[in-house]
């Protein structure tokens, strides 16, 4: 199993509803984020174009922040969530100083957060709160394992791309062009 | 021209608008470490090699203060942590792909010998000197009888260690500047300079303080070639590679870099240690204070700068 998740830039406007949903699904604490939306614009008036994308956590194959915990904290479980253990973590700073999208922080408890692609809602069959709420239906979630997935089905119809890949990291959430 | 604009709607502390999430604290422990690693490795080599005679300060004095400095390093290394209470968690595994992992472990082992090679060593530097409890005499003669496997594991820990201060950052592939491999070897050297240096301090017969300087004149030569080959590394490089090279190369740490590193840590220490080999008669004090300068700003400016460098998208 490989869990991956596809944001269509074509789709999304940037409303931030993922954001809150993550939050209050998740209880993230005031003035944090474990997804955001970047909006890049390119070229000069009058070519310009511009891209919205809703970041997070791309929960790599090859994720460097799990491979600097120096106390196992940081871990992959089944279906390639990488997960931040609370009480292993012992707040040093390596994983966010090592992930190249930062998209960990620390918490204000102490330890180390991040996105989970919410694991407590996928266990149970259900999707991850920021693609449950999307207006406009810009995000994909499932097994990429699985041709017959939702997520496998849009990746080979349409093209894309990864942040950052040539950082090795393998990254999998991919964004729609 | 082509432009891009990149607007984040993140504002997560400590981590926007860039990076700042290890202050005052990592910097210090790695010039903590790498100066407790140079004088342990000093005097471990001339302890094993038999020169207690030539080299009293060296192997007896300056240790006596390398416990202080790692419980100093360890309490900094303490204060940085976030989850403070959850510390005792990096004991309770090994793991071999952590740097940080492998420091932790290192320190657990280097800590209690710096002790113990203090303790065994009290006496020679303070001859009134009485343990309180007979039972200490016994554990003392018991680990003077095996000195040379003491320094022989003490050489060994104190080159990881030294190692390993520059590892810690060179490691992170995410942030362009310290992910190069010659940090590693940059750090130790410069571990082993200041080590060089606080036994000058503590040197009082010629011998000593004219092999120690030669040692750190050699030391800062090969500190200043590893330097020009960060560089040469770095801009022929990739992109973001290129752009944390710039920060030193006209960029905002350029001028402490520069002068305050370069300058006054390597080059004029090394300029006054040549004419005091030479000819003339200059404190040694001068150059041996100027290379600990250097080595704390190195450690200092590295951590500062490379946390603004980053990965572009």
């Amino acid at each position: 199993m490989r869990y991956a998740m596809a944001i269509d830039t074509k789709k999304c406007v940037g409303c931030s509803d993922c954001v809150v949903a993550c939050q209050t699904e998740n209880n993230v604490p005031i003035g944090y984020c474990r997804d955001w939306i970047v909006e890049v614009n390119d070229g000069t008036y009058p070519q310009l174009e511009m891209e919205i994308r809703s970041e997070r956590c791309n929960h790599c194959d090859n994720s460097p922040c799990v491979r600097c915990c120096p106390t196992g904290a940081s871990h992959i479980v089944e279906g390639g969530i990488v997960l931040v253990t609370a009480n292993e973590c012992i707040g040093c700073g390596a994983c966010i100083s090592s992930c190249p999208y930062d998209a960990r922080y620390p918490h204000p408890d102490g330890h180390v957060d991040k996105c989970t692609f919410c694991f407590h809602r996928v266990g149970k069959g259900q999707q991850p709160a920021c693609v449950e709420v999307c207006p406009t239906n810009c995000m994909y979630f499932g097994d990429l394992d699985d041709p017959k997935s939702e997520v496998s089905e849009i990746l080979k119809i349409r093209k894309y791309k990864t942040l950052i890949p040539q950082a090795g990291t393998e990254p999998q959430v991919y964004y729609l062009i | 021209m082509r432009e891009e604009i990149i607007t984040s709607g993140r504002m997560n502390d400590k981590i926007d608008p860039f990076l700042n999430i290890w202050h005052w604290e990592i910097p210090l422990y790695l010039f903590l470490g790498g100066l407790a690693a140079g004088i342990l490795f000093f005097a471990a080599f001339y302890s094993i090699r038999g020169k207690e005679k030539e080299f009293p300060s060296a192997i007896e004095k300056a240790p006596l203060i390398v416990p202080a400095l790692l419980i100093i390093g360890l309490i900094s290394l303490f204060l940085d942590l976030n989850h403070k209470l959850y510390f005792w968690r990096l004991y309770t595994t090994i793991r071999l792909e952590s740097p940080m992992s492998w420091g932790a472990w290192v320190l657990m082992i280097i800590t209690p010998l710096s002790f113990i090679w203090a303790a065994i060593h009290l006496k020679k530097v303070y001859p009134n000197f009485k343990w309180p409890f007979p039972w200490l005499d016994i554990v003392e003669e018991f680990f003077i009888k095996y000195k040379k496997v003491l320094a022989w594991s003490m050489l060994v820990s104190a080159l990881i260690l030294g190692m390993y201060t520059g590892i810690l950052l060179s490691a992170f592939n995410a942030r362009p500047l310290w992910n190069t491999s010659i940090l590693g070897p940059l750090f130790l050297v410069s571990g082993l300079s200041t080590g060089a240096a606080t036994n000058i301090l503590f040197a009082k017969t010629h011998l000593e303080k004219k092999t120690f300087s030669t040692i750190d004149l050699a030391l800062i030569g090969i500190e200043l070639f590893l330097i020009v080959h960060l560089f040469m590394g770095l801009l022929a490089s990739t992109q973001v590679q290129i752009e944390a090279a710039n920060l030193f190369l006209g960029g905002p740490y350029t001028a402490v870099f520069w002068v305050l590193v370069v300058l006054i840590g390597m080059i004029i220490p090394a300029v006054i240690e040549i004419l005091e080999l030479w000819k003339f008669k200059i404190p040694l004090l001068i150059p041996a204070i100027m290379v600990l300068f250097g080595g704390v700003l190195l450690r200092f400016i590295i951590t500062f700068a490379g946390q603004t460098s980053r990965w572009l998208y």
